[in-house]
């Protein structure tokens, strides 16, 4: 096994280990007496977790070069994706006893389950386009530019916690600045590129 | 440089078998890291027990008109599942945080617009004939309980004070110690917490001074020594830790209503046709519960409180 599939074995299985012990607790009834509210929140924030982890990639390998890390962002994208369609599964059964009418009034009610809601609906063609075959269908280009909506998905995910907490903003703040150092490296290293009289993208690098 | 001699290279097995040593390492130690950060978030179950056991009332009165019918949720459960935003804004950690509240001594202070303020100990507040109310609790986040609680009517304590004509509400106070109260820094509310009641309120006979649940003494996450339960309202009216009673012309500041004044009304009675500004109370989760239940006018407690609010507009009065 090369390197970067190796490493690839390694963030799955760390990604995939809270959802199996998640399952394990919830079977052995030791979630606490809300198990339900703690299964939502806690899915939702491994949603939020693989999701900059997936943003994460672009800024490591522009910050040190790290570009064995390419290999794994598919992944970790498709893993926000499951982490989020399990949270929004668990909410329509439990909270919402599967009643899609209550559902959409819900959503068309509260604003943090609309803004929910549409990060779910923005991540469903990203994750339907993962393969490779998408890729070639939509051109390089084209896909590139519908996937630079991981984006907009990571900025309403964390929208959708700030909106729900009560009065203690730590954990949503600590999403939030997180994206923010990411955005920032980003924003950086396309000055520069256009500085330079680059294309904003990544350059490639000898390994 | 000169080339390494043959036997010096690493034989290929070997280099191979040092290389999948190190990578059981990475993957055992990575998963590792992962399932500790894993435990560290997962709600504890159990609280851990007072250094004293809380000590057994003997034997309470239980008038049949305040037992609510319905299975109480287990002691476990209602000592697990807190909201005491002084300890922690993490409900499945209160019970541990909370551990450090010094409740003995402890005194409430009682005055204001009285006509004979005092100042109870501990022993004061036990010496009340104490009794057993089996009550619905219900949180302003959608989750409720039934709570065996043990205490006494508010308005006995006010009959002995004699409240005087000019009172028309009654503030109450939170102990406030900063070097126990950790979170009280980071919560995003102001503290000393603060609540108050309508005089005809605190006189009702639902309204319950709480000393103890299950038949014991108060367990410090749930408000030790002495706490307010007002059944027909959110649970955060249900002040804990009770260090001051005064007695007030002026509708008394409430934290809540501080923080989030759309959100949190003075009256927070439980109302399932008005909706918090971002979630719904119509429904509720009866802990211990897998589906919602519906959210009852007055917490259930309609026949008995709906009087007093007779002609307000409770949409305006939330």
């Amino acid at each position: 096994m090369d390197n970067a599939r190796f490493l690839k074995l390694i963030l799955g299985v760390n990604a995939l280990l809270p959802l199996g012990l998640l399952l394990f607790d919830a079977a052995s009834a030791t979630l606490g007496a809300n198990p339900i509210e703690y299964f939502l929140r806690a899915t939702g924030v491994m949603t939020l977790v693989m999701l900059l982890a997936t943003l994460a990639v672009t800024p490591l390998r522009k910050l040190f070069g790290w570009n064995i890390l390419i290999k794994s962002r598919r992944m970790l994208g498709l893993l926000a994706f499951l982490y989020c369609s399990i949270h929004l599964v668990t909410y329509s059964i439990f909270d919402k006893s599967g009643n899609i009418t209550a559902i959409v009034s819900d959503v068309a009610q509260r604003p943090f389950i609309a803004v929910g809601m549409a990060a779910f609906l923005v991540m469903l063609p990203l994750a339907v386009t993962s393969t490779n075959g998408a890729i070639k269908k939509l051109g390089g280009k084209n896909w590139q530019r519908l996937h630079r909506l991981s984006y907009l998905v990571a900025i309403l995910g964390v929208v959708h916690f700030w909106m729900i907490v009560k009065s203690d903003l730590f954990y949503p703040a600590l999403f939030a600045a997180g994206l923010a150092v990411l955005f920032g490296i980003r924003l950086f290293y396309r000055k520069t590129a256009k500085k330079e009289g680059q294309k904003p993208g990544l350059a490639l690098r000898p390994d | 440089m000169t080339s390494p001699d043959r036997n010096e290279i690493t034989p290929e097995p070997l280099y191979l078998n040092r290389r999948n040593f190190i990578r059981a390492g990475v993957f055992a130690g990575s998963a590792a890291v992962t399932g500790l950060i894993y435990r560290a978030y997962r709600p504890d179950t159990i609280a851990p027990l007072p250094e004293e056991a809380p000590q057994a009332f003997g034997e309470l009165a239980k008038r049949p008109e305040f037992q609510a019918g319905e299975e109480p949720n287990s002691f476990e459960d209602i000592t697990n599942y807190n909201n005491f935003y002084e300890f922690s804004t993490s409900k499945t950690a209160v019970a541990r945080e909370a551990q450090a509240l010094k409740t003995d001594p402890w005194s409430v202070e009682v005055g204001g617009m009285v006509e004979s303020p005092r100042t109870l100990s501990l022993q004061d507040i036990l010496n009340f004939p104490q009794e057993e109310r089996i009550y619905r609790f219900r949180c302003v986040e959608a989750w409720s309980m039934v709570i065996p609680w043990v205490g006494f009517p508010l308005a006995a304590l006010l009959e002995q004070v004699k409240p005087t004509s000019e009172a028309k509400y009654v503030a109450f106070e939170t102990a406030y110690d900063r070097s126990v109260m950790q979170s009280s820094f980071s919560a995003g509310i102001d503290f000393p917490y603060v609540e108050g009641l309508r005089l005809d309120e605190a006189l009702h006979p639902l309204t319950l001074l709480a000393t103890g649940l299950y038949g014991r003494q108060m367990p410090k996450q749930n408000g030790a020594p002495i706490r307010l339960v007002v059944p027909w309202k959110y649970g955060f009216k249900s002040i804990k830790s009770i260090v001051r009673i005064m007695l007030t012309d002026k509708e008394p500041p409430t934290t809540w209503n501080i923080a989030a004044p759309r959100e949190y009304g003075f009256y927070s009675n439980v109302n399932p046709n008005v909706d918090h500004p971002r979630w719904s109370q119509k429904r509720e989760r009866r802990i211990g519960e897998i589906t919602m239940r519906e959210t009852l006018m007055f917490n259930g407690y309609e026949k008995e409180v709906a009087d007093l609010y007779r002609g307000m507009d409770l949409e305006k009065f939330y």
